[in-house]
């Protein structure tokens, strides 16, 4: 038992200056993913129609690797930020809410990382 | 925990969803869709860095009929989110709340995103 008055406990906590970080980065990656998603079409029109020696060609060029690099780390940040708050509209149970979020942010760092060590294969594969 | 059965009023289900409601929840759930579409896209970049031979069969695997209608699926999801992203970011900035420009947006928006997902469908045909 805490001898604390209810005011008093909650005076201690204080706001928890962060409320506005997971809006913020959810319009950051937004605006982000504008240009870079045409770096995907482009890779996605490359994969149907291309040869393997025209595709890889084109990833091994500094300029689209780098794009597709950085829309993959947007594009998954983007989507967890995005499933986070669907679970937190509609998930009312605060374990279930909190373990979701973050296993949906373990695996879209999981998928990042496993897009990120595909496309440097590629790359420096010669 | 005993949670009491009480009688709901009716709700969402009882009236009709004006154009930028069902433009709402349709960003809504073409974000969803397009976060499971992410694994496909990160699937392919795995598949890309194992060299020429998976290269040739996923290009047919992602030829197939059904794969196709799940891509131009996601390529018109991708569209939608981002032109109704594109407002979100407009309203971020304090601007269009009025009710005329709210359901002109709702159009422009719907046709933006056939038009894009209809030119990028042309280019791919060669």
């Amino acid at each position: 038992m805490r001898y604390q008055s209810a005011l008093a406990r909650a005076q201690g906590m204080g706001s928890a200056k962060s409320g506005t970080h997971h809006w913020w980065m959810q319009r950051i990656t937004a605006i982000a993913l504008l240009p870079l998603s045409f770096y995907l079409l482009q890779f996605l029109y490359l994969i149907l129609t291309a040869p393997y020696s025209e595709t890889r060609e084109w990833i091994q060029q500094a300029f689209n690797s780098t794009a597709l690099i950085l829309w993959i780390i947007a594009v998954c940040y983007h989507a967890a930020l995005g499933l986070q708050v669907v679970y937190e509209d509609y998930i009312s149970s605060i374990g279930r809410r909190m373990t979701l979020v973050w296993l949906t942010h373990l695996v879209f760092t999981g998928l990042a990382v496993t897009a990120i060590i595909a496309i440097f294969n590629l790359v420096f594969a010669g | 925990m005993n949670e009491v059965k009480r009688p709901l009023s009716p709700h969402l289900q009882v009236y009709r969803l004006p154009l930028t409601g069902i433009i709402s929840i349709t960003h809504r759930m073409t974000g969803v869709f397009l976060s499971l579409g992410i694994i496909l896209i990160v699937s392919i970049f795995v598949i890309l860095s194992q060299g020429e031979q998976a290269y040739s069969s996923l290009q047919i695997s992602l030829n197939l009929f059904w794969v196709q209608i799940f891509l131009w699926g996601f390529i018109y999801a991708l569209f939608f989110h981002l032109c109704h992203g594109v407002r979100h970011l407009i309203w971020d900035a304090g601007m269009g709340f009025e009710r005329d420009d709210m359901n002109r947006y709702a159009v422009i928006e719907l046709i933006a995103s056939v038009i894009l997902t209809g030119l990028v469908f042309i280019f791919f045909q060669g």
